[in-house]
């Protein structure tokens, strides 16, 4: 699912598992998405385009209401 | 009231990226983007088949007006259907841009800044009765909004000042280094009500289009609010300024509280995530944000009290917007932090910081933050929070997505929704706004509908009636539509 939407980083986006469909909980962390999150932090870098800061800067439009 | 119209009008940033190749224009992608409405309904501004408005606005920003709904759940569910709709845009787009030879990739931002330092709104509508007095509702309302940034703000990255403070601009009391604020839309708001809505922005824009009977109702468009990714953040953005009026509405005394600047409060608030910065008052007195959001809190409550509850989400919008203060307060989030947008975007931004020992100023934190406005399940960042359970949400997704076909069921919005389905499936030429349902050949027959909670109508039926293939129950309809046909995306 990843793959047509990473950009650059084609050599990582197997490593991408589906996001699984979890139910939320109500109320905040402490009541336990550590590992979860734990998990997303080792594969958030594969879904993010390489150059942060080109990307970032490409991202300009007009002003709307 | 005891029933109130909502809606909340959403522009979505438009970003392509394509890394070494030639850059496409916002315009020439939202051209893409829109091809399928224009081809579906020969114009780039549509109502679709579940009552919500699609086009395009100013600054070639994909925009969506969610139905008339009369209930948080319906509020929540259609605008979160707008997000579906706008996805399977970008899948149509994509492939189309493909095929012209355009192979980089499309975002989408639910946010309301680019990296120039342009913004865009969520403008929200609320129905008042038009006895309210609309300069004391204004009055009352305006330290409100400008303080529910604590639960509401959906949290910026805010890169380090440029030249040095200057002590006459608005932005004199933000600190200069890059830090995390509670709002996208505060620092790009320039006044506190006025009739203009991009020359100047204000808080409240006194464009009063009630879209019904205008002796008995008028509107408030609230434009100064952060768009949300967040299901509960809505709920409770949405259900605490809906008390507001209630208690504005009822002549409840609220005190005055009015800001002597609200432009520059509103940064104050923003750029202090301790909600203690005081700000000054036009009485002289000075309150921070927290004292003025538990005022509210304790008044709401108290006039939950008195004259009860009227809906079945109240309790959880009490509930949230006191743990937010009480997080806010107590400078610990982690009550709130899969519950609120800032705060489940700083818990992530935070643990990634310190894992790449990376500070605020950092590129790839800019870049998290837009990610995690990015539409697209499966890479947006909220949409990954969300699946993994660090965003929690009151609704499902069987919900949202009935709420992309189906209109809401206590308004007006399912006259609308049944009258467009029954024209598309019989091939009649139609047209619609917010309070006219119209065949082309047969103008005398057209419908008015200015009462926004009537959801059924006897000349509806007559006119439909007068289609013949169309003439079947709305239910029958609905299940025998053909979803190509009534459907852009």
């Amino acid at each position: 699912m990843s793959q047509q939407y990473s950009g650059s980083r084609s050599e990582r986006e197997e490593d991408v598992p589906a996001p699984d469909p979890v139910p939320a909980p109500a109320g905040g962390s402490a009541q336990g998405t550590t590992t979860d999150l734990d998990s997303l932090l080792d594969e958030i870098d594969s879904v993010l385009e390489t150059n942060a800061e080109e990307f970032v800067k490409g991202f300009v439009q007009k002003g709307g209401q | 009231m005891d029933r109130r119209i909502y809606g909340v009008e959403t522009e979505f940033g438009v970003h392509y990226s394509h890394p070494g190749a030639r850059p496409l224009t916002p315009e020439e992608v939202a051209r893409y983007l829109f091809r399928p409405v224009v081809e579906w309904g020969r114009s780039s501004n549509v109502f679709v088949s579940n009552g919500s408005r699609l086009y395009l606005d100013v600054g070639s920003h994909p925009e969506y007006a969610t139905a008339e709904c009369s209930t948080l759940d319906e509020l929540v569910a259609v605008d979160k259907a707008g997000e579906v709709m706008m996805q399977r845009l970008i899948d149509q787009a994509t492939e189309r841009m493909a095929a012209d030879g355009f192979t980089g990739t499309i975002y989408l931002y639910k946010n309301n800044a680019d990296s120039a330092g342009n913004s865009y709104g969520s403008h929200e509508n609320y129905l008042l009765n038009r006895r309210t007095e609309f300069r004391r509702l204004s009055e009352a309302l305006i330290p409100f909004l400008i303080t529910r940034q604590l639960y509401a703000g959906a949290g910026k990255v805010v890169a380090p000042r440029t030249g040095d403070a200057d002590p006459g601009t608005l932005d004199r009391d933000r600190p200069d280094g890059a830090h995390f604020a509670f709002s996208q839309r505060a620092d790009h708001v320039m006044e506190g009500i006025s009739s203009a809505t991009t020359r100047s922005r204000p808080i409240i824009n006194t464009r009063d289009e009630p879209h019904a009977d205008a002796a008995e109702y008028r509107r408030l468009h609230v434009i100064v609010g952060d768009s949300n990714m967040s299901e509960t953040t809505q709920l409770v953005r949405f259900g605490a300024t809906d008390l507001m009026l209630r208690m504005i509405e009822a002549g409840t005394p609220l005190g005055d509280h009015q800001l002597e600047n609200p432009i520059l409060a509103i940064r104050q608030v923003s750029h202090d995530l301790t909600g203690t910065a005081e700000l000054s008052l036009r009485s002289g007195q000075r309150r921070s944000a927290l004292q003025l959001q538990w005022h509210y809190l304790e008044q709401a409550t108290a006039f939950v009290e008195r004259h009860g509850a009227h809906h079945d989400r109240l309790d959880a919008v009490l509930d949230l917007w006191e743990r937010a203060l009480d997080a806010v307060q107590r400078q610990d989030s982690t009550g709130i932090d899969t519950e609120i947008d800032w705060a489940i975007k700083q818990r992530f931004l935070s643990r990634y910081a310190d894992r790449h020992g990376l500070d605020w100023d950092s590129p790839r934190l800019a870049q998290l933050d837009l990610s995690y406005h990015d539409i697209t399940p499966g890479r947006g960042l909220f949409t990954l929070l969300q699946s993994r359970g660090a965003a929690a949400r009151f609704l499902d997704d069987d919900a949202v997505r009935q709420a992309v076909d189906t209109p809401p069921a206590t308004t007006r919005a399912t006259l609308r929704g049944r009258f467009i389905q029954a024209a598309r499936e019989a091939g009649q030429a139609y047209a619609v706004d917010w309070t006219h349902l119209k065949l082309s050949d047969r103008p005398l027959l057209t419908v008015a509908t200015k009462d926004p909670f009537q959801t059924s109508s006897e000349r509806l039926d007559e006119l439909l009636r007068s289609i013949p293939s169309a003439d079947r129950t709305p239910a029958e309809g609905r299940q025998d539509g053909d979803a190509s046909s009534i459907h852009p995306v």
